[in-house]
């Protein structure tokens, strides 16, 4: 069997780390998934360490906010490669059908998770009694 | 006085320039000021990413800027100045007199830098061109959000 999909979270601050616990939390698994914060870095350096975390292989990125250091350094480092999705506003539901979904090739497993991340947004109310 | 902010970033336009100080200070134009940013339209389509639509961003080298930023300031629109750079600050405040005030926001660890604060790291050449603006009536001071307190030059460099 092949080695499940990589993945790489960069985030501001440790959102990033913080979601890989609760994908571990729930999922029971998130071997393969790195994180990487911009905290202290330079532009250069989290390039650099985006394209380390990637590595040589196929990978899905996922970064915080669509726009900001975190998404500029991952497309600036990235943009060669043809085996890489991007996908911008991380969010557990869509970490967790990434965990799943870990056999697919990166640009089916990032589309189907953006639109399980994008399903989760909504503004819940009850009604009364 | 339309420029509301000149601010040195090597982040450039990132989220505490677009969530904190544009909507702080009510910003509706960004003016990149960058050499290798305006020659690099794919650059300049991944710094527009993510401002919002209401938020008009510019692009300019530092040659341009010097002649543009007596326009700018006279402009009625809210405009924040940004440049990655210790010397394309120090050129844009030397080829005018507009500019009296410099946010230092972020420069990141790099080589032969010493750390001066959490988020502000020089070289000792660099501590030298904003210490030379200082001398020339430039007020220069670091303050990375708007709610954090201004740090002044003579504590960091």
């Amino acid at each position: 069997m092949s080695e499940p999909l990589r993945a790489v979270i960069v985030s501001h601050a440790g959102i990033a780390s913080a979601l890989i616990d609760a994908v571990k939390g729930i999922a029971g698994d998130a071997s393969g998934i790195v994180a990487i914060t911009n905290t202290g870095a330079s532009p250069d350096r989290l390039c650099s360490d985006i394209g380390a975390a990637v590595g040589s292989g196929p990978a899905v990125v996922f970064v915080d906010m669509p726009g900001g250091s975190c998404l500029h350094a991952a497309l600036a480092e990235l943009r060669a490669r043809s085996d890489v999705a991007v996908v911008a506003g991380v969010n557990l539901p869509m970490l967790l059908d990434f965990a799943f979904h870990r056999e697919l090739p990166p640009f089916e497993a990032a589309e189907r998770a953006v639109a399980a991340g994008t399903r989760a947004i909504r503004s819940v109310t009850l009604s009364a009694g | 006085m339309s420029i509301v902010l000149t601010r040195l970033d090597d982040r450039l336009i990132h989220g505490q320039v677009v969530v904190g100080w544009v909507q702080h200070l009510g910003v509706k134009r960004i003016v990149l000021v960058d050499d290798e940013v305006r020659s690099n339209a794919w650059e300049q389509e991944l710094y527009t990413l993510g401002v919002p639509g209401d938020i008009t961003v510019e692009f300019a080298s530092v040659d341009e800027a010097v002649q543009a930023v007596r326009d700018w300031n006279a402009d009625p629109t809210r405009t924040l100045l940004l440049a990655g750079r210790v010397d394309a600050i120090v050129r844009l405040c030397e080829g005018t007199d507009v500019i009296r005030k410099i946010n230092v926001g972020g420069l990141h660890e790099g080589s032969g830098r010493t750390q001066r604060l959490a988020f502000v790291y020089l070289t000792g050449e660099e501590a030298e061109q904003l210490r030379r603006l200082h001398d020339q009536g430039v007020e220069v001071s670091a303050q990375d959000v708007p709610t954090a307190n201004r740090a002044p030059l003579k504590d960091w460099a």
